[in-house]
């Protein structure tokens, strides 16, 4: 077969494949934006539902998975990025770095169900929180450290040694380099896992159904130890309804707004990035 | 008015890197205010000897140094001894320019600022003068926000400088400052060493035989982690008194 055939062979190949992931997301966003637009309005947004879901709005869902996000960045993020810089900047045995790499990859794989059943066990019945949104948070938060963790240790690495070496041979200590020179750089790269995790948060069905999140409950939770609703689980549960021709506009107005906000999210954090990347390049 | 003597007496120097001997039994004396060139071929641990100077080699966990660098009359590896003092006193320029992702003022102004220069006002004369020092304050007076990855490498070079000058040290450690540069930039920071040497002591690491001619008083030639040979930079050239120093400079070495 003579080159140039096979060349245009290939390209084929990769442009199809190239406009079949686009084409999938264009779909995806059709389907929902054609039967879930007609369901969002101010009121959709801000009431709770009523009548066997099927009318009203979801507005303890969307309230209950904000919450599950705002307890992720608070709990999660700092520990994930504190412990990426130890693991990159301080600890010098390689033994120990090799196994702590090994652990957060494979961390990473667990299926999230598993980590459901951690947080049950740990914080639900053990530590004594119950079906809360403290022991949700708790669980989604270890569900992602291995996330930041591995983000926030690509970012750290890819910063060359000699501008470590460079703040350090001017009399700065660790701690001063990492704090003006290695955080500020590895931003782009930690804001990228931050963004991802709290969209994990926003879209994790299977463990926060075991650890708190009630298929159905009146009014919102008045405190971090009561239960709670959030959206994919509503999702879940208008989806499995007997009559889904009652709840459909709702059911594909709720997963327009969880898409919404997990795509608002990243927009964010595509700006945030672009802002550092300007900032500092190397 | 106190004096300070700023003459570094290296005594039984021993650098292992986990099971590699990479520095032996080094012992010299480095003169104050002027010019000590290190040469020797690659491998033969120039960079791992001036990296002691400074205790850059503390950075790398596999790095085990024994033996004493007197300083000002201090051992710098005494364990009273804090290390971020050491390297505000001895600053160090490296083989390829490394600038910070920042503007060209923020590249100088961050080490005084760390060790404790907050006023801008006061920050600004230590930039200004800091960059005269190094020759190179005329060529970006009117640029000093800008990112100073947008200098040339032999004016990123020179910015590095500036950099070390802005912590107002004793001693300038310079690890193979020109590898990466021109000629016409070569001839520069050649010039501005030369310069320097009247209120710094100066060690500079080079490849370039010419180089260490041109601007040490005196040189010491290393092979294999060993000493080989020290004097005066005309003599050690002219009248090398060892076979391998001989070999090395005629260029008769493999
Ligand atoms: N971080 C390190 N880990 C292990 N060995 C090292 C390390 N740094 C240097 N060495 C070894 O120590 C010896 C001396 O290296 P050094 O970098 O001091 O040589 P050099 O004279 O500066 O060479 P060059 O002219 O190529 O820069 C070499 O054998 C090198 O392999
Ligand atoms: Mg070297």
């Amino acid at each position: 077969m003579n080159r140039k055939l096979k060349q245009s062979i290939y390209f084929g190949l990769f442009r199809v494949s190239g406009w079949a992931v686009v084409a999938a997301i264009a779909v995806l966003i059709g389907y929902l934006l054609f039967y879930g637009i007609g369901a969002i309005n101010w009121e959709f947004l801000t009431q709770a539902p009523r009548v066997g879901m099927s009318k009203g709005g979801i507005f303890p869902q969307l309230l209950g998975t904000i919450y599950l996000m705002a307890l992720v960045l608070i709990i999660s993020i700092p520990i994930g990025i504190l412990s990426a810089v130890y693991l990159v900047e301080y600890q010098k045995n390689k033994f120990m770095k090799g196994v702590w790499r090994v652990v957060v990859h494979n961390l990473a794989g667990v299926p999230s169900v598993v980590y459901g059943l951690l947080g049950l066990g740990l914080f639900v019945l053990l530590l004594d929180m119950g079906a809360s949104l403290i022991a949700a948070g708790l669980t989604l938060s270890i569900l992602v450290l291995p996330i930041i963790i591995a983000s926030t240790r690509e970012a750290l690495i890819a910063i060359p040694p000699s501008l470590r070496e460079a703040s350090i041979a001017l009399g700065a200590t660790k701690w001063q380099t990492v704090r003006h020179h290695i955080l500020p750089y590895a931003m782009p790269g930690i804001l990228t896992g931050v963004i991802l995790s709290l969209s994990r948060a926003a879209g994790e069905t299977a463990p926060i159904i075991l650890v708190g999140a009630a298929y159905y409950m009146p009014g919102l939770p008045d405190s971090l130890f009561s239960a709670f609703q959030a959206l994919p689980y509503h999702i879940y549960a208008l989806a499995t309804q007997t009559r889904v021709a009652l709840t459909g506009q709702s059911l594909y107005g709720s997963a327009l707004v969880l898409l919404m906000l997990v795509v608002g999210m990243n927009l964010v954090a595509i700006m945030l990035r672009n802002k550092y990347r300007k900032k500092y390049r190397w | 008015m106190v004096i300070h003597v700023t003459d570094i007496t290296v005594r039984q120097l021993n650098v292992h890197f986990d099971k590699a001997h990479a520095l032996k039994d080094v012992s010299m004396r480095i003169e104050e205010k002027k010019i000590t060139a290190i040469i020797g071929p690659s491998g033969c641990g120039k960079s791992t000897f001036i990296r002691c100077i400074n205790r850059m080699n503390d950075i790398i966990p596999s790095a085990k140094v024994t033996g004493d660098v007197l300083v000002d009359g201090t051992n710098i590896y005494d364990a009273k001894v804090d290390v971020t003092d050491v390297r505000k006193k001895i600053g160090m320029v490296f083989q390829k320019p490394n600038p910070f992702p920042k503007s060209i003022f923020e590249n100088i102004a961050y080490a005084p600022r760390i060790h404790g220069t907050k006023r801008k006002e006061d920050l600004s004369l230590i930039v200004e003068r800091s960059l005269r020092r190094a020759a190179l304050w005329d060529e970006v007076k009117d640029r000093m926000n800008k990112s100073a990855y947008d200098l040339s490498g032999g004016q990123q070079q020179r910015l590095c400088i500036a950099r070390t000058l802005a912590i107002e040290p004793e001693i300038i450690l310079f690890d193979e400052p020109c590898s990466a540069l021109d000629p016409i930039a070569t001839a520069k920071i050649e010039d501005l060493l030369i310069d320097l040497k009247k209120d710094y002591t100066v060690v500079i690491v080079t490849h370039n035989m010419q180089q260490a001619a041109r601007v040490a008083d005196r040189t010491a030639f290393f092979y294999l982690g060993e000493l080989i040979e020290y004097g005066s930079t005309r003599d050690l050239f002219e009248k090398p008194e060892k076979d391998l120093t001989e070999q090395y400079i005629t260029g008769r070495m493999g």
